[in-house]
């Protein structure tokens, strides 16, 4: 969850001589409720084709009929991305031969994109760095594909959906910045609760342009465009094997005649980890692009601008510098847990619960992380609500439990969901500070490791914390550490 | 009993009001006619006379039975009927049934109107002529050696002919006009967005428009009035109060001011045709109407700047007829690409063709600017052109076609020549006015001549009245071909 901090060390990929340059293509779907340009359903997974109708399926005589909602949305991300809003709203037709694409044609923008100039903040270890937004512009999806052994199956569900795309100006110089560009994306974008995000059932797409270049020079290399990543890492890791292979023919056309890049598209093969080229027989797109007529330009009210804007929640930025000054969190704390808007909201509401923040950072950054990045899970999610972890931190504050029997407590709140002072009670995890019951503990402790009392008494003090160790061990961790200390020292010091 | 057939709705709304006649009663009519002379003319594409029938019985009885009611009315084949056959007359589209009624027909249903069937045309609306058509050439009623004009030729032969009381038409380049000029018949294209374009199977989206094509202006108000409105299917339509025509258009001309633009009386004109406009002028002039002589400079380019754009566009609407989903599609195919390209060229007839590769010639990249985006530009002057002129003038005068109807075959081999015969309404559809075309004489070899008046957008009112006070001071409307 917060690889936004954390730099990739140094490998052989940063000690090339050349500069990488990488730019990034997002296409995010919008999670409308209906299409974008007809009244369809958006639900993801349903049986093939029954969430279509002639608007979406193209046919013949029907027309497009803007979904403002989905405006409203993309609006709303270029706000978040300090874009500027363009006044007014223009459609243009993309036109290509394609059967996921039912009128052969896509509706999208060209030359007004909604909007454009924004940039976003990344984290690279100390530092923060801008990442210019180059443009973001509407448009709708296409269908899927299948293809079988002699046939193809077209599922136009998809079709239609409004998608938008997000493209950065080539500002990243490592596979690492490009991973963290879209980390910074995805956390803006939960905040706004406009889409998904989900990688894997394709409501968040990346493209990445990458090029390479001498160090210090202006002018930018031959690109390749890789395509088919299907997460975060295998972007990371595409952009690494493709930097390298371009690092490679870049050497050896030093000394080769005809090694060089050519400018292609490349399919990552997440398997082999690999890149490949698309070896696509169809020639260059020429997309035709022209205005839509049948959508007539529109201007975007000033008004409704100001609506959406106001709407915007707190941002990861903002919301930084507020932990830092309402918790008192330090700003790699405060960054972690505004990182992500359920970790944001996990955490708040914990500092409501239970007074100490410093304490929730620690419990969430350490053990429920492992756990969270371990099974894959989200922390809201979690069968640990926020009011089970505070009542637990408050039970270790009140010397009803040990931070050890903790640390298992946290694990049997996650597995049953089971209210941890129950838990506590069912099991009789309460910690043991009743001084008679830690004496008989104590003195079978002490009489299986007569060496180490015997250790101690000869002045050797480390000994003593290997005694409350055992008596731990024999209390199943319930036994309350500094009586335990206490006691040991007072008996063994009276038998010196 | 009298030919029920030949007459006009609004005359045949009057014989069903006094219950002197019955839905059946036309419905008969229509198709004995049909059955005598639709061999000779070929003006229909789809039509069931047994499902025409079945309509008729359907009506509903009742108080609110619709100003339409019981009236029949051919549809021209590029507007959805729901579950009926709507091909553009174009093999592509073979055995095409959409799911859907256009929006139009909705509303004539609503109303009463009994449909009968689908008018034949230019594949596409892809002409001047009705000769394109798969279904073969539409022959004019008034010579059956003759074109009857296009691309709504099948609407307006069989209204001329009699077959159709009334019919609807698109225009996007003249295709209700022309044919309605070379029929004899009055034709209406109304402004760019008064009616939903929903269910019209797109050739030039930006100028498309459904109209329609009658026996007498006041039924064009009439149809006029039925199929007009916003619709929030159609972005492109317009939120415009419709007016009632029929009771606007009986008022005076008296005091208007027309304007007769010097660009449509060009050299190489019918002699005919031109001497007939005179006339036509003089006549509104003796009804009180003030002419005066005008420009509308850019009036040239017209032609030009049409067949980029409404090709550019045509181009992109009709990608989507590639053999995935509907209409045909070639047996014996090797890849995507092989079925793309077999079936489009099995699919297409020569002149849509044509059409799609000047259109996506026009966009693509490298000729952009200097054709699609400067031919933009022409079109904004061309429509500056006319909001000049309507400061002020009421309305335009001009020519509907430079010639009668010529002869099949005539011009098949001579694109350019045809394309020609829209040089005089062109501007309308280009500007987004309203434009309609009346009878205003005869050729000496007895073929119709009309004449067009132009109008401010969303002032139809006024071209109907104009129209009106015309043709009820001269007989042209009256006179049928012998067939």
């Amino acid at each position: 969850m917060n690889k936004t901090q954390i730099g990739t060390k140094e490998s052989q990929l940063y000690n090339m001589p050349y500069e990488i340059v990488i730019g990034l293509e997002v296409h995010l779907q919008l999670n409308t409720k209906s299409k974008v340009f007809c009244g369809c359903s958006t639900d993801f997974g349903s049986a093939p084709n029954t969430q279509t109708c002639p608007v979406c399926l193209g046919f013949p005589g029907n027309l497009p009929v803007l979904n403002r909602r989905a405006l409203e949305l993309g609006a709303k991300v270029a706000i978040a991305l300090n874009c500027q809003i363009a006044k007014k709203i223009k459609f243009d037709r993309k036109n290509y031969f394609y059967p996921d694409l039912p009128k052969d044609y896509q509706i999208s923008q060209f030359d007004h994109p909604l909007a454009h100039h924004g940039k976003l903040a990344i984290i690279t270890g100390e530092t923060e760095k801008n990442i210019r937004i180059r443009r973001v512009h509407l448009e709708e999806d296409t269908g899927k594909l299948f293809h079988q052994k002699d046939s193809s199956l077209i599922d136009f569900n998809r079709c239609g959906i409004p998608l938008l795309e997000i493209v950065s100006e080539p500002d990243m110089n490592s596979p690492e910045e490009a991973y963290l560009y879209l980390t910074a994306l995805k956390s803006i974008l939960e905040y706004l609760d406009v889409s998904d995000c989900n990688m894997e059932e394709g409501s968040l797409r990346c493209d990445a342009n990458i090029s390479l270049r001498n160090k210090g020079d202006k002018e930018l290399g031959t690109k390749t465009e890789i395509k088919n990543m299907n997460s975060f890492k295998g972007v990371r890791l595409a952009l690494e094997y493709e930097a390298k292979r371009q690092a490679d023919l870049l050497k050896k056309g030093q000394r080769i005649i005809g090694q060089r890049i050519i400018q292609e598209t490349m399919l990552y093969n997440t398997e082999k980890g690999i890149t490949e080229p698309m070896r696509s027989k169809e020639e260059a797109h020429d997309y035709r692009y022209f205005p839509e007529p049948d959508l007539v330009p529109f201007d975007f009210e000033e008004s409704l601008l100001n609506d959406i804007e106001k709407n915007i929640p707190e941002l990861p930025e903002p919301k930084k510098n507020r932990f830092i000054k309402d918790y008192l969190l330090s700003n790699y704390d405060a960054a972690i847990m505004a990182s992500d808007k359920n970790t944001a909201n996990y955490f708040e509401r914990c500092a409501v619960l239970y007074g100490n923040p410093k304490t929730i950072t620690n419990w969430i950054m350490g053990d429920i992380s492992a756990y969270i990045k371990d099974n894959n899970v989200s922390i809201k999610d979690l069968n640990l609500k926020p009011e089970h972890l505070s009542s637990m931190l408050k039970m270790i504050d009140s010397g009803i439990i040990t931070g050890k029997i903790a640390k298992t407590l946290l694990m049997d709140v996650i597995q049953t969901g089971k209210d941890p002072e129950k838990l506590v009670k069912e099991k009789g995890l309460e910690q043991i500070s009743d001084i008679g019951l830690l004496e008989v503990a104590i003195g079978s402790v002490t009489a299986e490791n007569p060496k180490s009392v015997e250790d101690f008494k000869k002045g050797k003090d480390n000994a003593i914390m290997f005694l409350v160790g055992k008596v731990m061990q024999k209390t199943k961790g319930r036994a309350n550490p500094n009586k335990v200390s206490e006691i040991l020292r007072e008996k063994l010091k009276g038998a010196k | 009993m009298m030919e029920l057939n030949t007459l006009t709705a609004h005359t045949l709304i009057e014989l069903l009001n006094k219950k002197d006649i019955s839905p059946i009663d036309i419905c008969n009519s229509i198709i004995n006619k049909i059955e005598k002379t639709e061999k000779s003319i070929n003006a229909l594409a789809h039509f069931d006379k047994e499902k025409a029938l079945e309509r008729c019985k359907n009506l509903k009885e009742g108080v609110n039975k619709g100003e339409l009611w019981g009236i029949p009315i051919f549809i021209k084949d590029n507007i959805s009927v729901k579950d009926e056959l709507t091909t553009c007359s174009s093999k592509i589209l073979k055995g095409f049934k959409p799911p859907y009624n256009a929006t139009v027909i909705e509303k004539l249903i609503d109303i009463g109107a009994v449909l009968m069937g689908k008018t034949n045309m230019d594949e596409f609306a892809f002409g001047s002529s009705t000769e394109t058509s798969c279904y073969g050439p539409t022959r004019n009623p008034w010579d059956l050696e003759r074109i009857p004009g296009g691309s709504s030729g099948g609407s307006a032969a069989a209204v001329a002919g009699d077959e159709a009381i009334f019919a609807l038409g698109s225009d996007t380049g003249g295709s209700i006009r022309q044919p309605a000029s070379l029929c004899g018949v009055v034709g209406l294209k109304p402004t760019y967005g008064r009616v939903s374009r929903y269910g019209l199977i797109a050739f030039a989206s930006s100028l498309d428009q459904i109209g329609p094509i009658t026996k007498d202006v006041e039924d064009a108000a009439i149809l006029l009035k039925a199929i007009s409105g916003y619709d929030e299917m159609d972005s492109t339509s317009a939120d415009v109060p419709v007016p009632d025509y029929v009771s606007c258009i009986k008022k005076s001309i008296k005091g208007l001011k027309i304007g007769i633009p010097k660009e449509y009386f060009i050299e190489g004109m019918d002699a005919e045709v031109k001497s007939s406009i005179k006339v036509a002028i003089e006549k509104l002039e003796e009804l009180g109407v003030v002419c005066e002589d005008m420009s509308l400079p850019h009036t040239e380019y017209a032609v030009s700047v049409y067949y980029l754009v409404a090709t550019a566009e045509a181009s992109s609407n009709l990608a989507r007829f590639d053999g995935v989903q509907y209409g045909l599609r070639t047996e014996n195919i090797k890849s995507i690409i092989d079925m793309y390209k077999k079936t489009r060229k099995e699919g297409f007839g020569d002149e849509a063709k044509r059409r799609i590769i000047l259109g996506t010639f026009a966009l693509s990249s490298g000729y952009y600017d200097a054709y699609y985006l400067k031919a933009l530009k022409v079109r904004t002057l061309i429509r500056r052109d006319f909001n000049e002129a309507f400061k002020k003038f009421d309305a335009i005068v001009t020519p509907t076609s430079p010639t009668a109807a010529f002869k099949i075959g005539e011009k098949t081999n001579d694109p350019l020549t045809m394309y020609l015969s829209d040089i005089f309404t062109i501007s309308a559809n280009l500007a987004g006015i309203p434009g309609i075309s009346i009878p205003c004489g005869f050729t000496k070899n007895n073929l119709p001549v009309g004449f067009q008046i132009l109008g401010k957008p969303f002032d139809e009112e006024t071209i109907l009245k104009v129209a009106y006070n015309y043709e009820q001071n001269t007989d042209w409307h009256k006179r049928k071909p012998t067939l």
